[in-house]
């Protein structure tokens, strides 16, 4: 998978993670909606892990670069691809 | 406090620079009903609130929101790229050029600069709430109108995203009322403010 291809589909579960978020936020109890988020929350962890591998941090505490600070080269996400 | 996410919330991805257009979308940055207004509203609205859900929901829309700010300035920067002068004057861009050349500004489509008036924080999360409903509202028909004046397929699909958060950000705030309502005493049916009367609605008592 390519980057962008790889940041759509971490965007994709980052979309729903938001979207059970605030939905749990004013339904703490729906045990389905947790279920949801849960399932989400992992395959989302594992796309973001391997980006990271490949592509550089997310986050500047992602960073694992010993050589260079990393956090500030590649585009940067209002630049289009 | 907060951690920047190195992505945009939904892909921005315009070809073609269309400075015009930018200076109606622009009001989404910094006009009445716009982004950074909502943000602003909803962070600093959360200290005031007596409900943990509302709290949350509060922080979480909020932040959101921060992330709106964030698309709609990358739609602002990629529609004003490469311009030539005879493009700013021929657009009327001009009158934007003049004082922040093609430097992203928190304005209103008619040049006001953004203020804090756009939003409210009242101390009352019945008053709070029910801004929250209304400006949801007010920023989906801005939304709806932006969409009546872009032609441009790769400007209407991240517009569409964000005119589709505002109706789900509606529907959770109408949620927070009712819980709000729900957890009120039964007495206070007049809604006095449960964030400062601590005796609220048993004033005689």
């Amino acid at each position: 998978m390519n980057e962008k291809e790889l940041m759509m589909k971490i965007k994709k579960y980052d979309f729903a993670l938001k979207e059970l978020n605030l939905y749990l936020d004013t339904h703490p109890n729906c045990r389905k909606a947790l279920e949801l988020f849960k399932k989400y929350k992992a395959l989302k962890e594992e796309a973001e892990k391997e980006y990271i591998e490949n592509f550089g941090p997310i986050t500047p505490q992602q960073s694992r670069n010993s050589q260079r600070w990393d956090w500030v080269d590649g585009s940067w996400p209002w630049e289009r691809r | 406090m907060w951690q920047y996410e190195k992505k945009l919330q939904y892909p921005v991805n315009i070809k073609n620079s269309n400075p015009k257009l930018a200076m109606a979308i622009i009001s989404q940055l910094g006009g009445p009903d716009g982004e950074l207004a909502a943000s602003l509203r909803y962070l600093n609205q959360r200290y005031s609130m007596p409900y943990d859900e509302v709290k949350g929901l509060l922080t979480d829309i909020g932040t959101e929101e921060l992330a709106h700010v964030e698309m709609i300035s990358a739609i602002l920067y990629q529609l004003t790229r490469n311009l030539s002068i005879d493009e700013i004057k021929k657009s009327g861009f001009d009158t934007y050029f003049v004082d922040h050349t093609t430097g992203i500004y928190p304005i209103a489509a008619s040049g006001a600069p953004f203020t804090a008036t756009y939003f409210q924080s009242k101390g009352d999360i019945i008053t709070d709430l029910t801004e929250n409903l209304a400006a949801e509202q007010k920023a989906r028909t801005t939304y709806d109108n932006i969409l009546r004046l872009a032609d441009d397929p790769d400007v209407r699909d991240p517009i569409k995203f964000l005119r589709e958060r505002e109706i789900v950000h509606f529907q959770r705030f109408g949620e927070a009322l009712r819980i709000t309502q729900d957890k009120l005493n039964a007495k206070n049916f007049y809604a006095c403010n449960p964030s400062f009367d601590k005796n609220c609605g048993n004033k005689r008592k």
